[in-house]
């Protein structure tokens, strides 16, 4: 009796293209990093050394460009009102897209599909597109400069994409709740608030990660909404920075780190939301 | 089966207009739907009929408009260089994105694949590009990309390749279009290669391993089996790459302004430097809606194209 190992070959085989595999996402990987830490490296350094050694390792550490922006005024009140607008339209996408989406995925009448497809147009209408005539409408209702206007066009535009996204989740809760509710006296409210919202928050919590980062990184709304400074936010006031300050490179990299760091921070810990928000999305869509 | 049935019972009981239960719903939907067509109508459907109205004249925005020009605005438009130039060039980064972006996050989607060890850990570096702003993503590389080698990280590379001079990447016209699509693929290619991995999960791994038994190798199996199983990811890719394409603004405003000599030009920064620098208002409102009629052109279309089978529904 011969016995055949074909394992050995076999793993050899299996590794080799598993080299490469790993070789060229490791590429992409420094490809996509690099510039990322060269920047933080920058913030690290001082306004000499970012000139005399722009590609070493920051040693030691120079912490002297956070603290100077840290120290400034401006940062605070941008963090703050990026943190209000970012909330606020969170907040508004959350109460508008669920109550919308219950009444798409769960009650019966007529011309729903019709009301549907009304309100999913605005997948076809990219806020660049829509922001000139935006313009003039906030301006006729003199909502120019202020971060309610901000809000409200930043919900009105992640309408489309939440209600298909949201829909989706709560049709997928099985009819049998919802009867069984019935049959225990609930009122479609009472299902709606008792019943599917609570089932619902992992969905809740996906888009409401995908707005929060989608609405804290927005440059362009601000930027035609708002004039006055102290009303500025952070993507808004870094464009101003990066302008003013564009000698200082170091400083700059800091202001630009530290901007950058709410965001990364909150993706490392609502990657799953945030993927699961937008496969929904899309996938469904 | 039998469930199902009952509650399309439950549900079409109330339908009795009378029923106390059917105009409390009625009463529910009214008032669930009222918030987002408010806000539809309001900021959406109302300011494309205030910008049709106003792209009618030459308006500065102060004061009422009165200058009647008819429909001279498009005129004007459709025969400015310049915008030809805008949507040209828009249309360079809908070609470039599909032809080079697209496969490439297919490619590496399709590499990583289901269970390569450290799959989550390249997923989410991958996709952090996506999560930094397009303002910090353009401000990280106009530094990269600076012409001086002592102040340029890429030109500094470069330079170490004898006989090769640094570049003035952002500031040659040859060179800018080009550069725009590298930062818009290391920003956006991890978000289609995302979409690309969540399609992946969906397709039964036993197809692609009954291919491999039939005899099919593995890039066989990709092409016949893989790549069309996926064509409804694939499909939304492609409109979200188009329709982003088509209105990308803040990284080409913030590294180039549209220039040099409107070289890396595009419609939205055309349309902002006419509504938002130079206040023609009712210029800047016709703009927005040729910008509308052709994203419309192209959503429609990807309609059409989105009538194919799906395969992946038939397993």
């Amino acid at each position: 009796m011969t016995t055949v190992y074909p394992h050995k070959r076999d793993t050899i085989k299996k590794k080799l293209p598993r080299f490469f595999q790993y070789l060229a996402l490791s590429i992409i990987t420094l490809i996509v990093l690099v510039p990322i830490v060269i920047m933080v490296f920058g913030a690290l350094k001082t306004r000499g050394e970012i000139f005399a050694h722009p590609y070493t390792l920051p040693i030691p550490a120079h912490w002297e460009n956070f603290g100077v922006i840290l120290k400034t005024p401006s940062f605070w009140t941008m963090l703050r009102n990026s943190l209000i607008v970012a909330l606020g339209t969170t907040l508004g996408v959350l109460v508008v897209c669920s109550l919308a989406s219950f009444v798409f995925a769960r009650m019966q009448f007529r011309g729903k599909d019709l009301a549907f497809n009304f309100l999913t147009l605005g997948l076809m209408f990219p806020i660049t597109i829509a922001i000139m005539p935006v313009y003039l409408v906030v301006r006729q209702m003199h909502l120019i400069d202020s971060l309610q206007a901000v809000i409200l066009v930043q919900i009105t535009f992640a309408i489309s994409a939440n209600i298909l996204i949201l829909r989706g989740f709560f049709t997928s809760i099985p009819m049998e709740l919802q009867d069984a509710s019935y049959i225990d006296g609930c009122n479609s409210f009472g299902f709606f608030w008792r019943i599917l919202l609570p089932l619902a928050r992992p969905a809740l919590a996906a888009i409401a990660a995908l707005t929060l980062i989608v609405s804290w990184n927005d440059l362009l709304t601000p930027l035609v909404i708002l004039n006055t400074d102290t009303l500025w936010t952070l993507p808004l006031g870094t464009m101003q920075f990066q302008g003013q300050y564009s000698s200082d490179l170091a400083l700059t990299a800091a202001f630009v780190t530290l901007t950058a760091l709410p965001a990364i921070v909150f993706y490392l810990f609502a990657e799953r939301q945030i993927v699961s928000g937008l496969t929904a999305g899309a996938l469904k869509g | 089966m039998s469930i199902p049935q009952v509650s399309k019972d439950l549900v079409k009981w109330p339908l009795r207009m009378s029923s106390p239960r059917r105009v409390q719903d009625y009463l529910i939907i009214f008032l669930f739907l009222l918030p987002a067509f408010v806000l539809f109508l309001l900021f959406i459907i109302y300011p494309i009929f205030r910008a049709a109205y106003f792209s009618l004249f030459n308006w500065n925005g102060l004061g009422p408009a009165t200058v009647f020009v008819g429909l001279n605005n498009f005129k004007q438009i459709l025969t400015d260089q310049v915008f030809i130039k805008a949507v040209m060039n828009c249309l360079l980064i809908v070609i470039l994105s599909i032809t080079i972006q697209l496969p490439l996050a297919l490619g590496l989607a399709i590499m990583v694949g289901r269970d390569l060890p450290g799959r989550a850990f390249f997923r989410a570096i991958f996709f952090l590009p996506y999560v930094i702003s397009e303002v910090i993503a353009a401000i990280i590389w106009m530094s990269l990309l600076n012409p001086d080698p002592e102040r340029g990280f890429i030109n500094a590379l470069l330079v170490l390749i004898p006989g090769v001079q640094a570049q003035n990447f952002l500031g040659d016209i040859n060179q800018v279009m080009a550069c725009v699509f590298i930062v818009l693929t290391w920003k956006y290619f991890g978000l289609h290669m995302l979409l690309y991995m969540a399609g992946l999960q969906n397709i039964p791994k036993e197809v692609e391993e009954a291919a491999m038994i039939d005899g099919a190798n593995r890039w066989q199996t990709i092409r016949n089996v893989t790549v069309p199983l996926l064509g409804s990811t694939i499909r939304t890719t492609i409109l979200l790459s188009v329709l982003g394409s088509l209105t990308q603004f803040n990284l080409i405003w913030i590294m180039t302004r549209g220039g040099p000599v409107n070289a890396s030009e595009v419609m939205a920064t055309y349309m902002y430097r006419y509504a938002f620098i130079r206040f023609q208002l009712g210029y800047g409102s016709a703009v927005a809606l040729v910008m509308l009629a052709i994203c419309l052109v192209f959503s429609v279309a990807y309609l059409r194209l989105a009538r194919q089978p799906d395969y992946l529904g038939s397993i």
